[in-house]
């Protein structure tokens, strides 16, 4: 394991020359392009804004004003995280071919997976500013400090998960349809479209076993809240953990990685 | 010196799953609480037993083999793509594995950047892409398709585009799996020279083919895989020579299996009618070798067998009874037949066929001025040729006994078979003996091999 891990970084012009074709290649033939990477966020938070604002206004929390911005601070890091798992819980199988007919380090393919929808990710965020302008929010440079940091912490939490499905996968499909509606399910756990004050208190303690509770607390609170960053304590946990969260999931895949060949 | 490629003792296991384990999800394996049982196999299957061989620095070496014997298998370890079971294999060089042309090709991005994507994929770096860039196009030629997307290919293009990345890793150990299939007779003399050039730039070549003549003309030596196990390794000629004869032999076997089959069948048949009818079929064979009854060809059993061939077998140079022969070797037909009454009015015959149902030959005793006087009791009719000149394929056989007006004693219409193989592979239904001349301007290079035609 530690041996192949050493090696993961010789593989980079490859990873990044897969990312680039993996961003070429998704709007390639599509009108629109590349702007689809800005207005996929986009569409998702007026279809909320709409639902809550229009059609069930009373759900909508009080006292948590500019809303739209408040849930596009959860929304965008999510569709990071949620699109990384979902696809690397297939992408083995849509490589077959790489990983039986040549010799392909197969950690590349999820590793990939995420860069790419972190690519996605980074191209959303001009639209996040854009809103932050819009809504004239006052941005603590210091504080904004930490947006790095959480993005890297959420980075090495999907890449560890991405791996442990990605190599599961191979050897359980069904993954591939469970993942999808968890992920469902997994979102409305998360304080995204909700303040996590308005949890029942009952349920704190649930919430905050969930990583994705403390990653969307610390975008909203660098991002929306005025004042310090608060949830710090809780961040450097949860990138312990997701160092550990690598580790095994690097661990799983490297012991199934003879499989592959074999079961893709 | 250290060999370019060296395999120790190689043995590869395959799990093989029984059909229960193929439907099983992980809930009903954590519901079971099997989930550790389930992943043990519950069979195994070797697809390599053993298998040890070396390929020194700069050798061109051929693997051959039936479908399923490993042949894949054992490339794909060398490649490193699967893990071998158990012993060691160790590769000296870089190697660039030619298994499946453009296996990662994106179909949306344009065949530029896929030769960059690819190439870098089998261990390039993007300079040294930039590099060959041009020759790798070139020697594709698809010049003017560069800039299309993949989709957009047909899948010669694609599979040369692939292959044309793949050559120029310049690897120093090159493993082939059968990717000569591809492509147009030019494109295939292209890749071939391309090896020839690695061969001189003493590079090591691994290929996988079920091209024996490409083993026997490029190689240096061969391993010939059996069930996964070494049957015969060395001078490629010498393996290749064993491993036809092993073939023929199974050939045989196969043969000599279809045909008591259809004979049985024939056989059922044919009692079948007499019982229903005591009385000749309806078929109007009127003459045995009139070639509108020739061409029909449909095989069967008729005849009043007031002469009946009770056997018939095909014999070969060695006096051995058999079913493959080689071009040119000295064949005999031979009939056991009986005259239950004495017989003053009999003609015997037999007939050709190729595999499409074409007549090669035909003839009869009385065609050849044989007038029959008597036949009592049982005997022998041989046809007995001195040089078969067939060309390669599978032919049929009729063999007949009738009256000299053709009503039909015991009919046996394309019962039997044999094949020709021959190392020429030249075409048509007949083989006149020939040789070729050519006034001295004309300069042919000296063959590989001793020509025997």
């Amino acid at each position: 394991m530690w041996h192949n891990l050493v090696a993961l970084p010789r593989y980079r012009g490859l990873i990044q020359t897969l990312v680039v074709r993996d961003l070429k290649a998704r709007y390639r033939g599509s009108v629109l392009g590349f702007f689809w990477s800005f207005i996929n966020p986009l569409l998702l938070l007026l279809i909320y804004n709409f639902v809550f604002s229009t059609v069930m206004p009373g759900v909508r929390p009080a006292d948590l004003e500019p809303y739209a911005l408040f849930m596009f601070c959860g929304i965008l890091p999510w569709t990071w995280f949620s699109s990384s798992l979902l696809e690397s819980s297939s992408t083995l199988l849509s490589g077959g071919n790489l990983i039986k007919k040549v010799l392909f380090p197969a950690e590349v393919l999820p590793i990939v997976t995420v860069l790419a929808n972190m690519a996605h990710f980074f191209l959303g965020l001009p639209i996040l500013v854009g809103f932050l302008v819009y809504y004239q929010r006052p941005l603590d440079p210091v504080e904004l400090l930490w947006f790095p940091v959480i993005v890297l912490v959420q980075f090495v939490l999907t890449i560890g998960l991405a791996l442990l499905l990605s190599a599961l996968t191979v050897h359980f499909r069904d993954l591939k349809d469970l993942l999808g509606n968890l992920l469902t399910l997994w979102f409305f756990a998360t304080p995204i479209i909700y303040p996590i004050s308005q949890a029942p208190d009952y349920m704190r303690w649930a919430m905050n076993l969930n990583p994705m509770t403390h990653l969307a607390i610390s975008y909203q609170e660098v991002l929306f809240y005025v004042g310090p960053h608060g949830h710090w304590r809780w961040l450097m946990s949860l990138a312990l953990l997701a160092v550990m969260t690598f580790l095994l999931g690097y661990f799983v895949f490297d012991r199934l990685r003879d499989s592959f060949a074999e079961e893709v | 010196m250290t060999p370019a490629i060296d395999v120790v003792n190689v043995s590869k296991v395959y799990r093989r799953f029984a059909r229960q384990r193929q439907f099983a999800t992980l809930k009903s394996a954590l519901l079971k609480g099997s989930l550790i049982r389930d992943l043990q196999p519950d069979e195994t299957f070797p697809a390599l037993r053993g298998v040890s061989f070396q390929v020194p620095k700069g050798c061109t070496y051929g693997v051959i083999g039936r479908n399923g014997s490993g042949k894949s298998t054992l490339l794909k370890c060398v490649a490193g793509i699967s893990r071998p079971s158990s012993g060691s294999i160790t590769v000296n060089g870089r190697v660039s594995a030619l298994i499946e042309l453009g296996a990662g090709f994106h179909p949306e991005i344009s065949g530029r950047e896929n030769v960059f994507i690819n190439g870098i994929m089998l261990g390039l770096s993007k300079k040294e892409v930039e590099r060959r860039f041009d020759e790798i196009v070139e020697f594709a030629e698809l010049q003017d398709f560069i800039d299309a997307p993949v989709k957009t290919y047909s899948s010669g293009m694609y599979m040369r585009l692939g292959f044309a990345v793949a050559i120029h890793v310049d690897p120093e150990v090159l493993l082939v799996d059968e990717v000569l299939a591809v492509g147009d007779q030019g494109f295939t003399l292209k890749c071939l020279d391309k090896f020839a050039e690695f061969r001189r730039k003493n590079k090591t070549i691994l290929l996988v083919t079920h091209s024996l003549d490409l083993v026997e003309k490029f190689c240096d030596q061969a391993l010939w895989l059996d069930k996964g196990q070494t049957r015969a390794e060395g001078e490629s000629k010498r393996v290749v020579a064993s491993y036809i004869i092993d073939v023929e032999k199974s050939e045989e076997q196969e043969l000599a299996k279809a045909e008591s089959a259809r004979l049985a069948a024939t056989a059922s048949k044919t009692a079948a009618v007499a019982a229903a009818a005591e009385d000749v079929p309806s078929d109007p064979v009127t003459t045995g070798d009139a070639p509108t009854d020739m061409f029909k060809a449909t095989e069967g059993r008729w005849g009043t067998r007031e002469i009946e061939i009770m056997a018939v077998s095909l014999q070969g140079p060695d006096g051995q009874t058999g079913h493959v022969f080689h071009h040119g070797d000295a064949i005999r037909v031979s009939m056991t037949v009986r005259a239950h009454q004495p017989n003053k009015d009999f003609v015997f015959g037999l007939g050709i066929f190729n595999a499409d149902g074409v007549c090669c030959y035909g003839t009869n005793t009385y065609l050849e001025e044989y007038q029959p006087d008597e036949f009592t009791g049982q005997g022998q009719v041989t046809f007995a040729v001195d040089s078969l000149q067939l060309v390669e394929g599978t032919y049929r056989l009729d063999v007949a006994a009738h009256k000299l007006d053709g009503y039909p004693y015991d009919y046996h219409r394309l019962l039997y078979t044999f094949r020709i193989k021959s190392r020429t592979k030249d075409v048509g239904i007949y083989r006149p003996a020939h040789r070729w001349e050519f006034s001295p301007g004309i300069r042919f290079k000296a063959p590989d091999a001793p020509r025997t035609f």
